[in-house]
């Protein structure tokens, strides 16, 4: 009998304990006390299950109020959507829009919110047919009349996805993709701050896919990021989202309004269009010291066709590599990124680079290389070879700055 | 009252310690648990806590499950503070030595423990905590001291120390958060003050006999938790000192009974509080009242509690000091009640316009508050609920330990704590290896030991005192009497005198000692030294030596001067400073500290003329 959940007594150290049965993560009985604390026992015997009648709980339904905007909030799971039950500790995750209003009323004093659940993943565990699906369900929402999206992400590969949307679906409309640092069942979450200034994007003059995250370690503002141009860059600080190589296009106050800081595409300034083929045989390798050009034929003989290369300094490899990249480079796009990840790429200063390009990379600009990925993912997808070659190089939607500011820009 | 019948009043009382331990390193980051000034804080940072009401423990979930967009919290960071403290890292794994340490304890009090061990979150959104949750775990429980059941033992986080509270928002510092804490609580099985007087300070000689645990005002507070018959439990927070433990419980009890009897008599007069909130700013517009001049003023009419608002129910505390509690939780300076008026600049004519006004007759009692209007009225309507309750008896509720006993409200009882499972520090089993900890020998044994040696006050201080291994170390080779000298009485006399002793650590105590055993120095002459060393901290031997030698030169040579110079004494008495300073100085300029000699001349010249 599965006891998980269940008001029970035993007997364990010659005494009587009562208490509810939690899920164990190793071998141990464990079980919560009526003090709150769980402790685990290995020896114990069962006296008693006692029947307890549980209350489900409901909320009330959510009406919509007259003269604001409607923003869909599409979760896709991650930390910002869970819910921890105080009774068994165990993490849910319904996300029905009754429960985030329940949770962030304010974000009703904002918007009219419909909210859907299409995942409940790690986010590590997302791939390309996700992405696709989430850029047909977006554009879905904005057929609809959205003037709104907000796509709740786990934060680890966020940049991923956005940058996928980005390319994959022209948008009239602002859509930011928002997560949590903290899990959202901690008093301290930031999960809460986020989906405000989130809301707060949505609404506003905007027309572009962007990323919404904590501006700081406090709980004063949160950066708009394009979403091509942002990286996670901590492990696990409320502000690990940085734009790099440009500053963040605004900067939503919790209590205010948007400060816009650069130059931003506006509501309706692009018309809805979706081109969401991706080409998964593409791959991002990181060059290092010794790493042998072998790597380059493992996958050109699986059949991978795109080839982003983070490279070292100003964008380079091993002269090893080029024959290999010279055999592979007519079929192939093969585009070069760097490590540094702050400055472009120039392969016309050192012999390496310069024999490089003449072995057929192509210089990938100021991008970051997991942007380049996926844009060399739907380049091949979408186009010709020699079509995909040239636009690699051609910014598209905020991909590739045209200058290069001098501020190391980290917001 | 003078002999309070403990055993008839059906008094229960049961103590929680929270006792810091002095580990390397905090109980869930490699931070070390050392305390630090606000002032040398390089960093601050904010953030609000939310708290969903289904959290609050209420039992309907659909009733409005609103949020709290709570105060704004400001934390201090320090370089010795990281991103754990900040909850911007996830927790590292449970500090062993604090668990070996409260294992230690548990088995000094014959508690039995728990397989494995699972960190909890316990819920607190006051901010104490960055994470809006302590970190605690139960490791084991029934216990027993002297007859006094002990329930359970905890290790848990110690909170953020508390620097400012402005209202709207709270300063909280970082150095103190995660230092690692035993929670032992007993259960409610002491009958009376002195009893637990004696449970609370046998408990601490256990953890101090560990030898692990922090010393010092703030590393041990007790709350207290007392009931009599027909009365309430009542739960106090925070006593900081031992001293005043028996009195806390005694106030309580006669607080409880007090408002019990307060409660008869009410009820004989067929009292009733009116629940009207009653707007008599205009009655004051000319007042000579500086509190209530230019502010809104509201009353509340209580009928029949006349002369029982002013009746004394602790030590200097009214039942009006009750309601004054209250307002001041409203951010008010107070209350003013008609027992006690005419007085504080309000006239006789005022009081009586007052009563009037609201209809109150000689044995009712009319209290005012008065300041921002919104502010007046939520007090005053919560001072309403409090009235009411006389007529019920004692609530129960969480109260705030003052210096003198007595204590103030603080807020009603909380319900369960919301607890639910850390999940990013795994559980622990207690292994053989864990548990296989040595028991200390008792502080107590320890005394006996030593009252073979030193007096026996003396000897129960020395086995008391955290350098008691300094003791055993030289006992058999200087006289005992000195080094307890050396280790506690000079330091004590020292500390009096207004020197730092804080830097007379082990090495430097070791080191005098160690100059005594050798002859460097007479047995004298470790007072000199001390000073020395509380002085100059970085001094070394033979610096101190050099000092001591010149010291006694300077001595002679003024004993010398003093003498020779009698007639110039006698003529100019304190006015012979100078000329004298000046042959003194001749001659140690550049090798003494003039502060020094002045002080030593300024000395000798007045016991000169004292001499006369």
């Amino acid at each position: 009998m599965d006891l998980i959940g269940k008001r029970v007594r035993i007997e364990a150290k010659g005494r009587q304990f009562e208490g509810i049965v939690m899920p164990s993560p190793t071998k141990t009985f464990v079980l919560k006390l009526d003090n709150g604390y769980n402790v685990g026992f290995k020896d114990y015997k069962l006296l008693e299950v006692i029947e307890e009648e549980m209350i489900p709980p409901s909320l009330p339904p959510l009406m919509h109020k007259e003269g604001l905007p409607n923003v869909k909030i599409i979760s896709t799971g991650g930390t910002i959507a869970s819910k921890v039950d105080y009774r068994t500790g165990a993490v849910t995750s319904q996300f029905t829009a009754e429960e985030i209003a329940a949770e962030v009323p304010e974000l009703m004093e904002v918007c009219n919110v419909d909210a859907m659940l299409l995942y409940n993943i790690l986010s590590e565990n997302m791939k390309p047919k996700q992405w696709i699906e989430l850029a047909n369900e977006i554009y879905k929402s904005i057929k609809d009349g959205y003037e709104g999206i907000i796509i709740t992400h786990g934060t680890d590969t966020m940049a991923y996805t956005s940058s996928a949307v980005s390319f994959m679906l022209s948008t009239p409309v602002p859509i930011a993709f928002v997560g949590a640092q903290r899990s959202s069942d901690r008093p301290s979450s930031d999960a809460a701050m986020n989906l405000v200034c989130a809301a707060k994007t949505v609404t506003s003059d905007l027309g572009e896919v962007v990323v919404v995250m904590h501006g700081s370690t406090s709980d004063n503002y949160c950066y708009i990021h394009r979403a091509v141009k942002v990286r996670k860059n901590h492990t696990s600080r409320r502000d690990a989202f940085q734009s790099v190589n440009c500053k963040p296009i605004g900067k939503v106050d919790y209590f205010g309004s948007i400060e816009w800081i650069s130059d931003r595409v506006r509501r309706n300034e692009r018309e809805l269009k979706l081109m969401d083929k991706l080409e998964e045989k593409v791959v991002l390798i990181k060059f290092f010291p010794g790493l042998k050009p072998d790597i380059l034929d493992y996958y050109f003989d699986k059949g991978y066709r795109g080839f982003v290369l983070e490279g070292t300094g100003l964008g380079h490899v091993s002269t090893d590599w080029l024959d290999t990249i010279r055999r592979i480079s007519n079929e192939s796009l093969i585009v070069m990124t760097s490590q540094c990840l702050w400055g472009r790429v120039c392969d016309r200063v050192y012999d390496t680079g310069r024999y490089l390009l003449e072995a057929g990379v192509v210089e990938g600009e100021d991008m970051l290389p997991e942007v380049a990925l996926i844009k060399v993912m739907w380049l091949l997808a979408n186009y010709e070879l020699e079509e995909a070659k040239k636009l690699v190089k051609v910014n598209l939607v905020g991909e590739i700055n045209p200058t290069s500011d001098y501020d190391r820009c980290l917001f | 009252m003078d002999q309070i019948d403990y055993d008839s009043l059906g008094l229960m009382v049961g103590i929680e310690i929270h006792q810091q331990l002095d580990t390397k390193h905090k109980l869930f980051c490699y931070c070390p648990t050392s305390h630090r000034d606000v002032e040398e804080s390089n960093f601050e940072f904010f953030r609000y806590l939310r708290l969903k009401r289904s959290e609050m423990g209420e039992e309907d979930r659909a009733a409005k499950e609103e949020v709290e967009r709570s105060k704004k919290f400001i934390y201090k960071f320090y370089d010795t503070t990281c991103l754990v403290e900040a909850d911007e890292e996830p927790p590292r794994e449970i500090n062993k030595e604090a668990l070996k340490i409260a294992i230690q304890i548990a088995k000094m009090l014959n508690m039995e423990f728990v397989d494995e061990v699972h960190v909890m979150r316990k819920i607190v959104i006051d901010g104490s905590n960055t994470t809006g949750f302590q970190r605690t775990a139960l490791v084991a429980f029934d216990g027993d001291l002297d007859g006094v059941g002990i329930a359970t033992l905890c290790v848990e986080e110690e909170a953020c120390r508390k620097i400012e509270d402005r209202g709207d928002y709270v300063v909280y510092s970082l150095d103190r958060l995660g230092i690692p804490l035993v929670e032992i609580g007993t259960y409610p099985d002491i009958k009376s003050p002195k009893q637990a007087k004696e449970v609370a300070a046998k408990l601490g000689m256990i953890l101090r006999s560990t030898g692990k645990v922090k010393r010092g005002l703030g590393t041990i507070r007790q709350d207290v938790n007392i009931s009599i018959k027909d009365g309430a439990r009542v739960e106090i927070k925070g006593v900081q000192t031992l001293e005043i433990l028996d009195k806390i419980v005694e106030y309580e009890v006669i607080r409880q009974v007090n408002l019990l009897k307060i409660k008869d008599e009410l009820k004989k007069r067929r009292a009733l509080v009116i629940n009207e909130i009653f707007d008599v700013t205009s009655l004051f517009k000319d007042t000579k009242s500086k509190i209530l001049k230019n502010k809104t003023v509201k009353a509340i009419l209580l009928r029949g509690f006349g002369g029982l608002v002013g009746k004394e129910i602790q030590p200097n505390r009214r039942l009006g000091t009750e309601f004054a509690d209250i307002a001041k939780m409203f951010g008010l300076g107070g209350i003013f009640h008609t027992d006690e008026l005419p007085a504080y600049g309000i006239t006789e004519r005022e009081v009586k316009a007052l009563k009037e006004f609201v209809d109150a007759s000689e044995d009712d009692a009319v209290i005012i508050a008065a300041g921002d209007a919104l502010r007046v009225e939520r007090a005053l309507q919560r001072i309403i609920e409090r009235a009411k309750f006389c007529l019920v008896g004692v609530p129960e509720e969480t109260r705030k330990a003052n210096e003198d006993g007595t204590t103030s409200y603080l807020r009603p009882l909380p319900g369960a704590a919301r607890m639910y499972p850390e999940t990013d520090v795994p559980p622990v089993l207690l292994t053989k290896e864990l548990l296989d900890v040595e028991i200390p020998e008792l502080i107590v044994d320890r005394a006996k030991r030593y009252e073979k040696l030193l007096p026996k006050d003396l000897a129960y201080v020395i086995a008391d005192s955290e350098y008691y291994k300094l003791f055993e170390e030289f006992a058999d080779k200087i006289q005992p009497t000195v080094v307890a000298r050396v280790i506690h009485s000079i330091p004590a006399e020292l500390r009096k005198e207004g020197f730092n002793i804080e830097v007379l650590d082990e090495d430097k105590l070791r080191m005098t000692l160690e100059m005594i055993e050798k002859g460097e120095i007479a047995k004298e002459g470790a007072e000199e030294v001390l000073k020395i060393i509380c002085k100059n901290p970085n001094a070394n031997k033979e610096e101190i030596l050099n000092v001591i030698g010149k010291v006694s030169n300077v001595d002679d040579f003024i004993q010398n001067l003093v003498n020779q110079k009698e007639d110039l004494i006698r003529e100019r008495k304190e006015h012979a400073f100078k000329p004298l300073m000046g042959l003194v100085m001749k001659e140690f300029r550049g090798k003494v500290d003039g502060k020094i000699i002045a002080e030593k001349l300024k000395k000798a010249i007045e016991e000169k003329i004292k001499g006369e």
